[in-house]
């Protein structure tokens, strides 16, 4: 989509481009090369020897491993994708009790963390947990001799990672049905379209690039998962990273593995830029209203989706708050609110910085026709795939690197003795988040830009601004719905996010999600319950504000028409 | 315009504050920086006792052994850190094999620390020591019928073993100590025989599998010794009464002893508080910080003579140990995993 922007924009601007975007170019690239050096660092394993354990793996275990690997990216995609988007058609075409309320309530899951949801439903459902022992005790059966699904298994971490992430896809999804304007609507009616007809031929084309990106997204998610399939003992191609790196000592393969990833999820977003093509839909945003449903349908939406709210959300959040509760054990102290403040830093600044970076590659790629920005974008945004670990230590190394060379540099011509300037920093880890977040804000701006018509770049530079200036007084302003969305979606995962903060923090320093997990791992689920709570309470504050920005505008774009 | 320069604004300060965060210098002969893999409540009182007794503070990372084991690699000579804690004798023979560590020559940790729990060049130390106990179900099964981990490959188990991942260290070692104890190919037997007998495929963690066997999902599992002793102590009235029909054995009293193994660390080449890091490691060994990690994780000190002041470890009393060199499980870690994946020990 920006390829066309981008090339409309130069043939226009073709002589002035060149000297003046020059500069933004360059730091683009150099922005870019930042993020994608750890990602390098990772893929240049594969000129490194390795062990046996490359045949090892694959006469083993891998087989299996990739197979559950594809089984799990199946059942995911067709989880985020029949929810996310049937809920976001009916909240944005039809009328029915609690859908003002529902419309802002589906994101919740997303402050949810999949594996604390994992270890939730693992209390709640497993033979020695209280759904099953009230079962054994109404019905008298034992243990063995009745058959109850087993939540650790693989549907069991396609059904958690399906509603953790469902609602990227609703996101998506949702502000793409409610840009479909209603003269396409009309339209399909006059052709003789139904309902379904419309929503099949019309809608769903219409919105797949939305769709496409929120799946992509949490498809990715699902790819750098360790957390849930581990405690599911579920071994997808990820376990294979950790057990060459973990258990055999192998470094290197655990690198080649990874790299082998990289080129999957590559090869699978180059593939659905092909099948996207060059096809670009500007509707004018007249959206349909909504219309009224009434007896069954009514309530038959309404359950519809309030279902992915509550195995998402308050299932879970219930049994957390019963664990906490009922824990004679529980630590609730000045300790915590610590790692409140720590958590609330990180993703803030985390937040900030991603969409300024995003904002600049996303910016240089519309501007720029030149294939390198592009190539470099696109390489950029795999840090998403990656499981965290292996980004931290690709992230580690040349941070290791450069700090030894300013020592050394500051030692030799100044006489000056220093310790570590980057590694252990704040801007470090803020860096590693950059690496691993830089996706969701750009996927987001990226759509949020694509938004801002050429024409409107052109009346503003035939005004005589220049680009900086264009992208300040034009796009900034159209573009805040989007930002604002891409600063919180950054700040959620930051909060979330384990690995990297495990490897990379200061002294001193734990956030929520480090405390929960440290107490998970020592196998004290019910401990760990409070601080996860809390990471979830504090979560919602910017989800609801995300979510009732989203239905102002909505309302605001329906209230237009009228 | 305005909200643009309000962001900016914003982004100013942060910057601002972020710089001068991190510019915190981090090395001073009155603060000891340590790594650490342990977490555990009760390590902040014997953190404190370390810092009252000598009045050096101590800075911490907690985190994920692998995760820190790289990040000193990737630091090289300019790491702040001076000592190295780490689980799983597998992991510190790892750190010392890529050459962290600092052989010591100190009088103290050379007399507390027994020489199986320790490498043979000083390099490392062992303080406290976990065993693999076997958990049965009291109502299926006699303990004389389960007194070895060689009997776990028994036929007569079928489907009734739970037990965790075989990638798990604490599998891992084991393992290994039967590839030492009974060379490679019997020990790949008892291993098939394991994966043979698995009630389930292997899930969760060691404190899942104890409450498998109390439901009845199976009637053996494997399980560190600590996870037992945690419910014993609870203050919960079912974790208590899981431990009346759960009973445990100490494998292999009659031959070569329990499995052990360890939670320790070493000294850092690269330490800037070398003198800081070694007072560090002789406390860890004194019987003040030993008698600490009896009673909060419930560990046995490897410091012999030290007073338990545990009554849930006292109960079990002494029982016989496997005094194999402890450094030899870290050599064989990798082929234990082969093994494990060769004879679809998940």
């Amino acid at each position: 989509m920006t390829t066309l922007a981008a090339t409309l924009r130069t043939r226009v601007f073709k002589e002035e481009s060149l000297n003046r975007i020059g500069a933004l170019g360059f730091v683009s690239l150099v922005t870019a090369a930042l993020v994608v050096a750890p990602i390098v660092a990772v893929v240049w394993n594969i000129v490194l020897p390795s062990e046996a354990t490359w045949s090892h793996l694959a006469s083993t275990v891998l087989p299996e491993y990739i197979l559950n690997t594809l089984l799990l990216l199946a059942l995911v995609a067709v989880g985020v994708i029949t929810s996310g988007v049937s809920v976001a058609w009916l909240v944005t075409n039809y009328r029915f009790p609690g859908q003002r309320i529902l419309e802002w309530a589906l994101v919740l899951p997303m402050a949810m963390p999949a594996y604390v949801m994992a270890y939730a439903y693992t209390d709640w459902l497993q033979a020695a947990g209280p759904v099953q022992t009230t079962l054994r005790e109404l019905t008298g059966w034992r243990v063995r001799e009745y058959w109850f699904p087993e939540i650790r298994s693989l549907p069991g971490a396609a059904a958690m990672l399906s509603f953790a992430l469902y609602p990227y896809v609703y996101l998506l999804a949702r502000s793409a049905f409610i840009d479909q304007s209603r003269s396409t609507h009309e339209a399909a009616q006059l052709a003789g379209y139904g309902v379904w007809g419309r929503f099949w031929h019309v809608s769903l084309p219409l919105a797949r690039t939305g769709i496409v990106a929120g799946a992509a997204l949490a498809l990715m998610e699902t790819l750098a998962d360790f957390g849930t399939v581990s405690y599911f003992a579920v071994n997808t191609f990820t376990t294979g990273i950790y057990r060459a790196w973990l258990s055999l000592g192998d470094a290197v393969a655990a690198g080649q593995l990874a790299t082998c990833l990289l080129v999957f999820v590559f090869t699978m977003l180059a593939i659905e830029r092909r099948q996207r093509g060059r096809a670009r839909y500007a509707g004018k945003r007249n959206p349909m209203p909504p219309q009224p449903l009434s007896g069954w349908r009514a309530w038959g939406a309404c359950a519809l989706c309030s279902a992915p709210i509550a195995f998402g959300f308050v299932i879970p959040a219930a049994i957390l708050l019963k664990l906490t509760l009922t824990n004679p054990e529980v630590q609730f102290g000045a300790h915590l609110y610590g790692l409140v403040f720590n958590t609330f830093i990180l993703a803030g600044i985390a937040a900030v910085a991603a969409v300024a970076v995003a904002l600049l590659l996303a910016y240089a790629a519309r501007t720029l026709t030149s294939p390198l920005v592009h190539g470099a974008n696109r390489v950029a945004v795999l840090g998403y795939a990656l499981p965290g670990a292996v980004i931290a230590v690709g992230i580690l190394f040349p941070l290791g690197i450069i700090d030894n060379a300013v020592i050394a540099l500051l030692r030799e011509y100044f006489g000056i003795k220093s310790g570590l300037l980057l590694t252990g920093s704040l801007v470090a880890l803020i860096y590693a988040y950059l690496v691993r977040f830089l996706t969701v804000a750009f996927q987001t701006v990226e759509a949020g830009l694509t938004r801002v018509t050429p024409s409107m770049d052109d009346a503003a530079r035939s005004l005589g601004l220049s680009p900086a200036r264009t992208l300040v007084r034009v796009h900034a302003p159209i573009m805040r719905g989007s930002m604002a969305t891409a600063a919180l979606l950054v700040f959620v995962d930051v909060m979330k996010e384990l690995p990297a903060t495990f490897a990379m923090r200061p002294f001193n320093f734990d956030t929520l999600a480090i405390e929960a997990y440290n107490l998970a791992k020592d196998e004290r689920i019910a401990e760990a319950a409070l601080p996860a709570l809390v990471m979830v309470a504090i979560a919602l504050v910017p989800l609801v504000l995300l979510s009732r920005q989203i239905a102002a505008s909505a309302r605001r774009s329906r209230e237009n028409i009228h | 315009m305005k909200p643009f320069s309000r962001a900016k604004l914003l982004s100013y300060a942060l910057t601002l504050a972020l710089l001068s965060w991190s510019a915190v210098a981090q090395t001073q002969s009155k603060t000891l920086n340590l790594y650490t893999a342990r977490h555990y409540s009760t390590d902040e009182a014997f953190y404190s006792g370390f810092t009252k007794l000598t009045g050096i503070k101590i800075n911490r990372i907690e985190g994920g052994e692998d995760a820190l084991f790289e990040r000193i690699k990737a630091e090289g000579a300019a790491s702040p850190a001076d000592v190295f804690l780490t689980v799983d004798v597998a992991r510190i023979w790892r750190a010392e094999q890529a050459g962290i560590f600092e052989a010591l020559k100190s009088a103290v940790l050379t007399k507390q620390v027994p020489a199986h729990f320790r490498a043979a060049n000083n390099t490392w130390f062992g303080f406290s020591s976990r065993a693999r106990v076997i958990a049965y179900d009291r109502s299926k099964v006699s303990p004389g019928d389960i007194a070895r981990y060689e009997d776990l490959a028994g036929p007569k188990w079928k489907k009734e073993i739970c037990t965790r991942s075989s990638s798990h260290p604490y599998n891992l070692s084991l393992i290994s100590s039967m590839i030492h104890h009974l060379g490679e190919d019997k020990a790949r037997e008892w291993a098939r025989g394991v994966a043979g007998n698995l009630a389930r495929p292997p899930r969760g963690g060691d404190t899942d599998q104890l409450k498998a066997v109390d439901v009845g999902e199976c009637s053996i599992a494997l399980a560190n010794h600590y996870y037992y002793l945690r419910l014993l102590r609870s203050a919960k009235t079912e974790d208590r009464a899981l431990v009346e029909r759960v009973k445990i054995v100490w494998p292999n009293q009659n031959d070569r002893g329990t499995h052990l193994n360890i939670s320790g660390g070493g000294l850092l080449k690269t330490a800037p508080n070398r003198d800081g890091g070694i007072k560090f490691l002789e406390y860890l060994a004194s019987d003040t910080a030993q008698t600490y990690f009896a009673n909060g994780n419930n560990e046995w000190p490897t410091v012999k003579g030290v007073k338990l002041d545990n009554p849930a470890l006292e109960q079990f009393g002494r029982f016989r140990t496997d005094s194999l060199p402890l450094a030899k499980l870290g050599e064989t870690q990798a082929a234990a995993q082969k093994m494990a994946d060769q004879v679809g020990w998940k």
